[in-house]
């Protein structure tokens, strides 16, 4: 290993960290300084604008005018003529195994099974863990994968479901814990059957503590006295669950439910590090991914970057919607 | 196991006679719940465990058994794949670049977003709710819209890791990630200074303190938590993105990040599994020691932008 590079680069970073900040800091002195210097009256009415100024050009310029860009890049071949909508057809006139639909099916299976598997098992963690004194504890490790990459997971699961030919060893887990109960050992990431739960699987490993986190913090608003007035009543446990429990942690199962079907609609990572997208495992991201680096189809890659978008824009509105909620109850 | 503990308990009970049948029940049902828990978390870490065994143990070993015999005689642990991994790969340049994306990724987009959020919740400004609103909206939109327009803007003006000098060389990441994390930052901070009483603020401009003052002085000490937290999950975001750095600096071995790297180890390395391990696992070491000290925070801005969203 280069450790000589490394080294040599230390004082970069040095100057960086400290000319960075040294950077935003001087910018937002020096143009107060500036806006002193204007008449009173016009001082509040320019201010504004200098505080909120390099994040709406960061905004608009990295993400509303590049989107933009891209929608009207999704109607034109890669020299720049107007194609009308040759690319979307390309992409979704070949129903159901042509153009983009293999992704398309996946990411149908990522937004149900990922969505619905993470919120279950978060669920179910949440209420479990509440009952046990040591519950800090076993957070945190089933909260760990959170903090790893996606890249790390990809390899950890890729080595998980190792595979080996029936009769030998068995050095993949999966396969080995299976074998206890005589199943035969599985291809997991390499047959189209069971792939793409495999895949999605090793995804909710990752994600499952981030669910069980926010409805654990849920579950502990709710009030005791109105479990115990349940309990008085003669309420049993899966009935207090059921009624009241639920219904009140209803409106995080909902916002911890949208954050994950936009995880699920960007899946890239864990698909590209595991199988590349091969063995019918594509998905939106992915596939765009390839037709812009390798296929060089950039009106192709546009198409899938708006099929992505028309994807999410019912959880775009509805964020919208329930923002605006939020904000007249202020 | 739970059958055996199961069968056991009522024993004990019955020579007990003076405990109620609820009283069975209850110990009964907490002994259960607490196999439950240790069970589901014991298994939620076997992958995490597997792959650190795995790291430690020689090749041969790797190749003929299971990551769970390493637990009997003999105990053959070796440092060798992390040795080989670091020494044949471009790990240790990889792992110096991830610092040298992520800080500058973390401090720039929380600064401008510091500022931003200060005018949303403390200024008045024409089309402010209008323009906030907006920011809430581009939240969800999917990062691929941006990739091509922008790449190639970064083209056309020599923002690119070969056309930079050496230092800046990281300029077109910083950029991506400090556009990609602002409305978050944005949202998340303007929702926390706007909970700030306006008293403090009242008392300050009639103390003749300047916007500055207030800012640096007032704002930002009282912020400490919520920036805290921002800044831990910026800084893990950056550090375990590989799309955005694959867009921008993917071909660009001297600039990319650990992820990219690993990425191409995994690519690379069909049968040399057991190298991957160790690469997987050293790529893990600085984000679980952020994670592991700094997790209070983390939790706390979890919360924070999805419970009020």
């Amino acid at each position: 290993m280069d450790w000589g590079a490394v080294l040599s680069g230390i004082p970069t970073l040095v100057v960086v960290i400290v000319a960075v900040p040294a950077v935003l800091v001087a910018y937002i002195v020096g143009t107060e300084y500036l806006v002193r210097l204007l008449p009173d009256a016009f001082r509040p009415r320019v201010r504004p604008w200098i505080w909120v100024g390099p994040a709406l050009v960061f905004v608009f310029g990295f993400l509303i005018l590049p989107a933009i860009l891209t929608a009207k890049s999704s109607l034109e071949d890669s020299t720049g003529n107007f194609v009308g909508l040759l690319n979307y057809q390309r992409q979704l006139g070949d129903f159901p195994t042509g153009g983009a639909w293999i992704a398309i099916r996946n990411n149908v299976y990522w937004l149900v099974l990922y969505t619905l598997v993470a919120l279950g098992f978060g669920l179910l963690l949440a209420v479990l863990f509440d009952r046990v004194r040591y519950e800090t504890f076993v957070k945190s490790l089933i909260f760990m994968p959170m903090a790893i990459s996606a890249v790390a997971l990809g390899v950890i699961w890729k080595f998980m479901y190792w595979y080996q030919p029936p009769g030998v060893t068995q050095t993949g887990t999966v396969n080995a814990f299976l074998g206890l109960f005589h199943v035969q050992p599985q291809i997991w990431v390499q047959d189209p059957k069971v792939d793409n739960f495999a895949i999605i699987a090793a995804a909710v490993w990752g994600i499952t503590g981030f669910a069980m986190v926010i409805l654990s913090a849920a579950l502990k608003g709710i009030p005791a006295d109105l479990l115990e007035a349940a309990r008085v009543d003669g309420a049993g446990e899966l009935t207090i669950f059921r009624r009241v429990i639920f219904p009140l942690m209803m409106p995080t199962v909902v916002v911890v439910g949208t954050t994950l079907v936009i995880f699920a609609l960007k899946a890239f990572d864990v698909v590209y590090v595991m199988t590349g997208g091969n063995f019918e495992t594509d998905v939106l991201a992915n596939r765009m991914y390839k037709l812009l680096f390798f296929s060089g189809n950039q009106g192709g890659a546009a198409a899938v970057a708006m099929i992505l978008l028309a994807a999410v824009v019912p959880v775009l509105i509805f964020n919208l919607r329930q923002f605006r909620a939020v904000e007249a109850r202020r | 196991m739970s059958v055996a503990a199961a069968a056991d308990r009522p024993g004990t009970a019955a020579t007990a006679a003076r405990f109620s049948p609820q009283w069975i029940v209850g110990q009964l049902s907490g002994v259960v719940l607490h196999i439950a828990v240790i069970g589901l978390t014991l298994a939620w870490m076997v992958p995490t465990i597997g792959i650190l065994f795995t790291s430690f143990r020689p090749f041969t070993a790797i190749n003929s058994s299971g990551w769970w015999m390493a637990l009997s005689p003999p105990f053959q642990f070796t440092l060798d794949n992390y040795s080989k991994v670091l020494s044949s790969s471009n790990l240790g340049r990889s792992f110096f670049n991830s610092f040298m994306i992520s800080i500058p990724a973390t401090i720039i987009p929380i600064a401008i977003a510091a500022f931003a959020a200060y005018a949303f919740a403390w200024m008045k400004f024409p089309l402010r709710d209008w323009i906030f609103l907006a920011i809430v909206g581009v939240l969800a939109i999917p990062l691929q819209l941006s990739f091509v327009p922008v790449l190639s803007f970064f083209v056309a003006h020599g923002i690119t890791p070969s056309a930079l000098p050496p230092g800046l060389q990281y300029l077109p990441v910083w950029l991506a990630h400090t556009g990609y994390g602002l409305p978050f930052s944005i949202y998340l901070l303007a929702n926390f200074f706007r909970a700030l009483p306006s008293e403090l603020f009242e008392s300050a401009e009639i103390d003749g303190a300047g916007t500055l003052t207030v800012f640096f002085r007032i704002v930002l000490p009282l912020s400490v938590p919520a920036l805290a937290s921002l800044v831990i999950f910026q800084f893990l975001w950056i550090w375990n993105d590989l799309l955005v750095a694959l867009i921008y600096v993917g071909g660009e071995p001297e600039v990319a990040p650990l992820t990219v790297t690993l990425a191409n180890l995994t690519n690379s390395y069909g049968q040399g599994y057991h190298l991957l391990t160790a690469a997987a696992f050293f790529s893990m070491f600085v984000p679980l020691i952020v994670f592991l000290s700094l997790q209070r925070y983390f939790v706390r801005g979890i919360l924070a932008g999805s419970v009020k969203g």
